[in-house]
């Protein structure tokens, strides 16, 4: 799926000239991706309507400017991400900007949960509520981890490319990678840690 | 449970996320893995890592937009001609 987002072959000549059918073709694929962006940013239908409909009309507007140096792809991902963090930030205006600098920058949150839940069959692991256990998690991650979460793990863009996304060095977007993946793995621990002792206590 | 930090637990930390991604240069991993072999605790954290980065990776729901999204988006950009093309 990560090659097929990569396949671009837009004509940008065509785009930048404001040929319709060539954006409806750039629309038709990219919308998918922008939109699921959009549910996973902000958990809620309205809103990644919203972000999606404002990225391509960005998108279409400013389609002249666009020098083709970064691909198309990251470029859409650019303004999808800025328009989700903007109607992040004036709905919880407390939400810190991505490019602000962290205080504890260089501090990682120290492991809390050690429980082995590697072993749990996978219908535990795959559950309905599991899933939701999983949403559930990501959302509670600060929105400057989560969109580095989302572009790296879901999106499967790479450190570079997350990085032009968001105007970020490649540096900053592993060691927020990184605090997402262990607040991610805490949060499933504490989860499958119960499910675990419901399980061998079950199965004993 | 909490765990027991010593120095290497800390310090193996750092580099969890780019050992998973197998980002580390050969000494530093053989570095990890030694450290692992003595040290459940981080054994324990690196397999759960992975498995919830696993675990993300398979459930995510493929890219697509609902029918009455999509119609509405192409409404809103005036691609209405375009909507029959394609489709998701």
């Amino acid at each position: 799926m990560s090659k097929a987002r990569h396949e671009e072959d837009f004509s940008l000549e065509a785009l930048r000239s404001g040929d319709r059918a060539e954006f409806a073709r750039l629309v038709d694929k990219y919308s998918p991706f922008v939109y699921r962006l959009g549910l996973k940013m902000l958990n809620s239908p309205q809103d990644a309507e919203d972000v999606l409909q404002e990225t391509f009309i960005k998108a279409y507007r400013h389609l002249q400017g666009f020098d083709g140096r970064a691909l198309i792809s990251t470029w859409l991902y650019r303004i999808a991400t800025n328009e989700a963090l903007m109607l992040l930030r004036k709905k919880h205006p407390d939400t810190i900007s991505v490019n602000e600098p962290w205080e504890n920058e260089h501090e990682d949150q120290e492991p809390l949960q050690i429980v082995d839940w590697c072993c749990l069959p996978e219908g535990e692991l795959m559950s309905e509520e599991a899933r939701e256990s999983l949403d559930r998690a990501v959302d509670s991650l600060p929105a400057s981890l989560r969109v580095i979460f989302l572009l790296r793990e879901i999106e499967g863009l790479s450190t570079r490319e997350t990085a032009e996304v968001l105007n970020l060095s490649e540096a900053a977007v592993k060691t927020r990678l990184s605090r997402a993946r262990l607040k991610l793995r805490e949060d499933l621990s504490s989860y499958f840690g119960e499910r675990l002792e419901a399980y061998e206590h079950g199965t004993r | 449970m909490n765990m027991e930090h010593g120095e290497n637990c800390r310090h193996l930390l750092a580099s969890l996320s780019d050992y998973v991604d197998g980002d580390l240069g050969d000494e530093l991993c053989q570095e990890i893995e030694r450290h692992l072999d003595g040290c459940d605790n981080c054994r324990i954290v690196i397999d759960t890592l992975r498995k919830t980065i696993y675990l993300y990776h398979v459930s995510a729901t493929p890219p697509s937009v609902p029918d009455d999204v999509r119609q509405r988006l192409y409404h809103r950009l005036e691609l209405e001609a375009f909507l029959r093309k394609g489709g998701s």
